[in-house]
């Protein structure tokens, strides 16, 4: 009787056992910096304050980093979203060969942001491939900038397709995954109705798909809000981002405080998005799958 | 109470490894990589007669060693090689002894007086001899000479006549080919600071919103027009110079040199521009000092003399690629482009209107948001076209409030200051 109560006990135990190592870690690596990153951004000369953000609203760069986040972030997400949904489509209807064109499809994937970056700057930059096709078909007649601060339009489209060809496949892989979730009798049923194709994607692939769009926008809204190596890389000095800003106050000026804020300021911002989400693609429980 | 810890348990931590008796231990912040610490122990001091231990250490640790060493009463150290701005504070702990009967005997070196000049570091005395420099200085493709400006000599070139030379460029080929680091990794900064303000104003820190700042940010802003708009992607000059994007530039030695040696038929090196104050240049300078109490302060002096020895220069230079301070003659095998550079840095130094401009002293942890300053007003007037005096006035109390915090007094070409270096 009493062991089996032990035993009992035990069992009960063991899952949070076994989860204990994973948590203690995230807590150690994760939790406890963070607390310590807000208490600095929000200390100055050893007390509460609102300086840092002072600082960080002040820089000269602060507006044009918020508006370039952002660009890129409205730009972006959507496109990656709306082509990783017309793939995922596409994807259903292959019945060989799938795998390998999933394969091919997340190659970007496997790409370090940094050395993604740079495969855009050789295409871009004056002497780069573009300019040299351009030039052979007679369209210019030298070498012309993109992505000077004399061209801002066109910078902010070569990020905006760059990061499209980086992490499209992120989304892809999640909305497919969701696809093959989806039952086929819902479209059969739908067919049977008299759906046409298009009322078939709108009315019944997209609202089961719902969790799934949730989980892509979620992942890829906080990705972007990040954005770091690639803009650097392509933009540099011309094209301040939020990140490129923390990084500059942590490194070049050492002014670990501000970078602090930065740090708090995007963490916000990707909370903020999430919430957003969770609220707006919620799936009420009569509608799970 | 902290720093008291730290230097005990700095004093405990200094039993690297000790010398014998008869070597002189020499302390250097300089060519602390393994490569370079190799060459100096294997070939800088080949041909030195007497026992030398070569000891690299990071510049922070120097002052808090020195003090370890004073308190805890053991010396060990008695040359010291470090960087203008790392032997400057040396003096105020009282680490260091003068050198002035070393310095008369030093005299048929040629060193240039205004190096040992800032050998005094705003004493009477000189406290440590130039050892080995670097600097900043410009290079242009061959392509671009014939646009020059009348009368213009590429030793003496003025703001005026560089702005002149660019816009006939722009005028007959239609391109830009004026390029500065001015990008994330650039030392744009260091041309503000070091080059275009002394040449302009003669000062950095008092004169930052004065009338003859006003009038050189409208200048530059102006010849900007045709300066490479992926300037501000730029970090190491090198590169555009050799692709064929940039045909004159402006950089540190060791981000031009790359291209010197690689095609040193294509390109000449000069002196930076002059301005109406001057050729402002900012000396990259290391010296060696002799720290007080030394145990061998003899060994000391005669590793000096042999390290200022032409010869040993030379064989400095061509092992660890910082440049004699002393007249010495390149050897014939030198690198071509070395040759090109070694030339440019000697024309720099001893230009009739040189005006060296040091780097910023004294700042610590400070550096990098004066730095800042400096960009953010090149970025506001320069490629936001404000106007020169409104962006002045809103970043002159953010360097005023950074001089504060880091109790930083002015250093040259500014004249010394009493506490914090005041923005007038």
């Amino acid at each position: 009787m009493h062991r089996d109560v032990m035993r009992g006990r035990f069992k009960a135990a063991t899952p949070y056992l076994l989860v204990a190592p994973a948590t203690t870690l995230l807590c150690v690596l994760f939790l406890i910096p963070l607390l310590q990153t807000i208490a600095l951004a929000f200390r100055a000369n050893g007390a509460f304050s609102f300086a840092n953000f002072a600082t960080m609203a002040g820089d000269i760069n602060f507006n044009d980093a918020m508006i370039n986040t952002f660009e890129v972030v409205l730009l972006a997400v959507p496109l990656q979203v709306a082509l990783a949904l017309g793939m995922a489509m596409m994807l259903r209807h292959l019945k060989h060969g799938r795998d390998i064109v999933i394969w091919i499809w997340s190659i970007p994937l496997g790409i370090s942001d940094l050395a993604a970056g740079l495969v855009w700057l050789a295409i871009l930059t004056d002497h780069g491939y573009l300019n040299t096709i351009l030039y052979r078909l007679g369209i210019i007649g030298g070498p012309r900038s993109w992505l000077t601060y004399e061209t801002p339009t066109t910078l902010l489209i070569a990020i905006v397709v760059e990061e499209v060809w980086r992490a499209t496949a992120i989304v892809l892989v999640i909305l497919a995954a969701g696809v093959q979730l989806v039952p086929k009798e819902y479209a059969e049923a739908a067919d049977v109705f008299g759906a046409s194709p298009w009322q078939r994607f709108t009315r019944v692939m997209l609202p089961l798909l719902r969790p799934s769009i949730q989980t892509a926008l979620i992942l890829r809204t906080v990705l972007a809000f990040e954005m770091f190596a690639t803009v650097m890389a392509l933009g540099g000095r011309n094209f301040p981002v939020l990140m490129s800003q923390t990084f500059n106050a942590q490194y070049a000026q050492q002014d670990y405080g501000t970078a602090a804020a930065y740090a708090v300021l995007i963490m916000a911002l990707s909370i903020g998005a999430t919430l957003v989400y969770l609220r707006l693609l919620r799936t009420p429980p009569e509608q799970l799958p | 109470m902290f720093l008291g810890a730290a230097v005990t348990l700095l004093a405990g931590a200094a039993a690297f490894p000790q010398p014998a008796d008869a070597d002189t231990v020499f302390l250097s912040t300089q060519l602390r990589p393994i490569e370079e610490a190799q060459k100096m122990r294997d070939v800088i001091l080949k041909d030195y007669q007497g026992k030398v231990t070569y000891v690299p250490e990071q510049p922070a640790q120097l002052p808090i060693r020195l003090r370890a060493e004073q308190e805890g009463g053991t010396h060990t150290i008695s040359l010291i090689g470090a960087l203008h701005g790392e032997l400057e504070p040396l003096v105020t702990l009282h680490a260091l002894v003068p050198l002035d009967a070393l310095a008369a005997s030093l005299a048929d070196r040629g060193i240039p007086a205004s190096l040992m000049t800032l050998g005094r570091l705003g004493t009477p005395h000189q406290m440590y001899i130039p050892w080995m420099q670097a600097t900043y200085f410009m290079v242009a493709n061959k392509k671009a000479l014939p646009y020059l400006p009348q009368g213009a000599n590429l030793d003496a070139l003025t703001y005026q006549q560089l702005a002149e030379w660019a816009a006939a460029i722009d005028a007959k080929t239609g391109q830009r080919v004026l390029g500065f680091p001015a990008g994330p990794q650039g030392l744009m900064h260091r041309f503000i600071e070091g080059f275009l303000y002394p040449s302009f104003t003669g000062g950095l820190v008092t004169t930052f919103r004065s009338p003859a700042a006003v009038a050189m940010w409208a200048q530059f802003a102006a010849m900007w027009k045709d300066v490479n708009p992926n300037s501000t992607r730029y970090g190491f000059m090198q590169e555009p110079l050799l692709s064929g994007d940039v045909w004159i530039a402006f950089d540190h030695v060791a981000r031009l040199l790359d291209a010197l040696r690689q095609k040193p038929d294509e390109f000449v090196a000069f002196p930076a521009p002059a301005g109406p104050k001057g050729r402002g240049y900012m000396p990259v300078l290391a010296g060696l000092a002799i720290a007080k109490d030394a145990p061998d302060p003899n060994g000391a002096e005669s590793l000096i003399k042999y390290l200022t020895l032409p010869a040993t220069q030379i064989a400095t230079e061509k092992a660890v690629g910082f440049f004699p301070v002393v007249k010495a003659a390149p050897p014939a095998e030198l690198d071509p482009g070395v040759k090109l550079a070694a030339a440019a840095i000697a024309a720099t130094e001893n230009a009739k209107d040189a005006l060296p401009a040091l780097l910023p002293v004294g700042l610590g942890t400070h550096g990098g948001e004066f730095d800042k300053v400096m960009i953010d007003t090149f970025q506001l007037i320069v490629l936001r076209h404000e106007k020169p005096e409104a962006a002045l006035a809103r970043e002159a109390p953010i360097l005023q409030k950074v001089l504060d915090e880091a109790k930083a007094p002015c250093w040259a070409p500014d004249p010394p200051s009493a506490g914090a270096c005041q923005v007038k």
